[in-house]
């Protein structure tokens, strides 16, 4: 990262964004035909595609829970996903996304209706370029909504950071590596509850906040937007 | 009850994503949906209906979960000393004990029970019992259950089985009429067809399927039978 590059110049950022704008977006349901349900969604060059299987039978057995169904999340990074190949198969990192992203999920999803079942969430990343699981997180709700599967809401995910000591919405790759700090979150916008918060880089409250605040009318555009995509269908 | 909070925020037959508020007050929540202060939330991606003061939702995809009732076409996937079990395309596979299988006195000592029903065997039962732990018991007691031998099988997707049957059975009996097949219809989806022009019938009841959200879909399928004779 070359030192003199400046990510902000008189509130514009270098794709020409302000502040608090989000990359242009793009959502689809039912992409995907042999899946029970399947949804796509892009965030300028970052693009992830989900597929939703079930409610199925689970195996192995022992993790069956006899009062409740369970969900499973894979993220995987596409090995042409990003500029020098990644190394195919699940990382240290790809393992932790997707079990964060089921504890993001399943809070809204009424597994209790499917004891000793799972609903199985495929997220495949197939272009990177910052704010991955954000992204694989809006194709994964769509896809669960169009799996026809009961939901409280559905989950909306976008990350706010800060750049040059400015708060901003949405990083691009450049701004992730150059920039200070990442906070994605994932939420139900209807209901304001949140159920991803994560954070790298260092901050205050004061700041923190005004990524919050950021992050959270960022998600609720996201929501929009998959609603559009949702009731395209059908 | 304070009447003038009561409120219908979605006109009936409309679209609604999960998480949608359907109604405020004092109304019922019904199949569905979900109650949340006080409001009436959707639970799938569906149309919301409202009779009286319930309100459902009818969801327009997903798979299906055996209740109490339903008719349904199963196939035999595994046999025990005195019981079947029954795939029924759903997480949960159908218990069909040897009592509520045959009508008849079945000798344990002298028949095997695959003479009855054999692995591979499809057959249209009754889900006579869900329990809590969705363990799903299965009878053959019915008189219109049947082992069905010959015929296809077709897929489709169980929450467009009530648009294959149609309002007091019109679609399914116009299928029926025009191509002369017999047709048996599972509520989890799974169709037999049997007899008569069953690519027509096959054909007209994938239309349905692909088709089943559409307007006028009864005069397309007609029109679709007519064309093709």
């Amino acid at each position: 990262m070359k030192k003199d590059k400046k990510l902000l110049k008189n509130g514009k950022r270098i794709d020409g964004r302000g502040i608090g704008d989000l990359r242009e977006m793009e959502a689809e349901a039912g992409v995907l035909e042999r899946a029970d349900g399947s949804g796509y969604f892009r965030m300028g060059d970052t693009e992830a595609i989900a597929a939703v299987f079930g409610p199925r039978e689970l195996h192995p057995k022992h993790k069956q829970k006899p009062q409740r169904g369970i969900l499973q999340c894979r993220y995987n990074l596409a090995p042409f996903s990003v500029e020098d190949r990644k190394r195919p198969g699940p990382s240290r990192r790809a393992k932790e996304i997707g079990k964060v992203a089921e504890g993001a999920l399943s809070s809204t999803v009424f597994l209790e209706e499917f004891p000793t079942a799972t609903i199985d969430v495929y997220m495949e990343v197939i272009t990177a370029d910052a704010g991955t699981r954000c992204v694989a997180l809006n194709a994964g709700a769509i896809a669960l909504a169009d799996a026809g599967i009961p939901m409280k809401g559905i989950i909306s995910a976008c990350a706010a950071g800060k750049i040059e000591d400015t708060p901003v919405l949405d990083l691009k790759g450049e701004e992730d590596q150059g920039g200070q700090v990442d906070l994605p979150i994932a939420m139900n916008a209807d209901t304001g509850e949140v159920t991803l918060l994560q954070m790298d880089g260092m901050t205050n409250i004061e700041e923190m906040d005004e990524m919050l605040e950021l992050a959270i009318k960022g998600c609720e555009k996201v929501a929009k937007k998959q609603r559009e995509a949702l009731m395209k269908t059908f | 009850m304070v009447k003038n909070m009561d409120e219908k925020l979605v006109e009936d037959k409309a679209k609604v994503l999960p998480g949608d508020v359907i109604a405020e007050g004092d109304y019922l929540s019904g199949q569905g949906t979900y109650k949340e202060d006080e409001k009436i939330k959707s639970k799938f991606l569906g149309v919301a209906r409202t009779e009286k003061s319930r309100i459902r939702v009818i969801p327009l995809c997903g798979g299906y979960i055996p209740q109490e009732g339903d008719k349904v076409i199963g196939r035999i996937s595994g046999i025990g000393p005195s019981h079947w079990w029954v795939e029924l395309d759903s997480p949960y596979d159908g218990y069909l004990s040897i009592s509520e299988g045959s009508d008849e006195f079945i000798d344990l000592d002298n028949t095997e029970l695959s003479e009855v029903y054999d692995i591979g065997n499809m057959i249209y039962t009754e889900v006579i019992k869900v329990t809590k732990e969705k363990d799903v018991k299965l009878s053959m007691q019915d008189r219109i259950c049947k082992k069905l031998s010959g015929g296809r099988i077709v897929r489709i997707n169980p929450s467009k089985v009530p648009r294959l049957i149609g309002k007091g059975g019109s679609m399914v009996e116009m299928i029926k009429d025009k191509t002369g097949s017999r047709i048996t219809i599972g509520q989890n989806g799974i169709v037999w067809v049997s007899g008569g022009d069953e690519d027509l019938a096959v054909g007209a009841v994938k239309t349905v399927d692909e088709k089943g959200h559409e307007k006028g879909l009864t005069e397309k399928v007609e029109k679709m039978l007519k064309e093709s004779r």
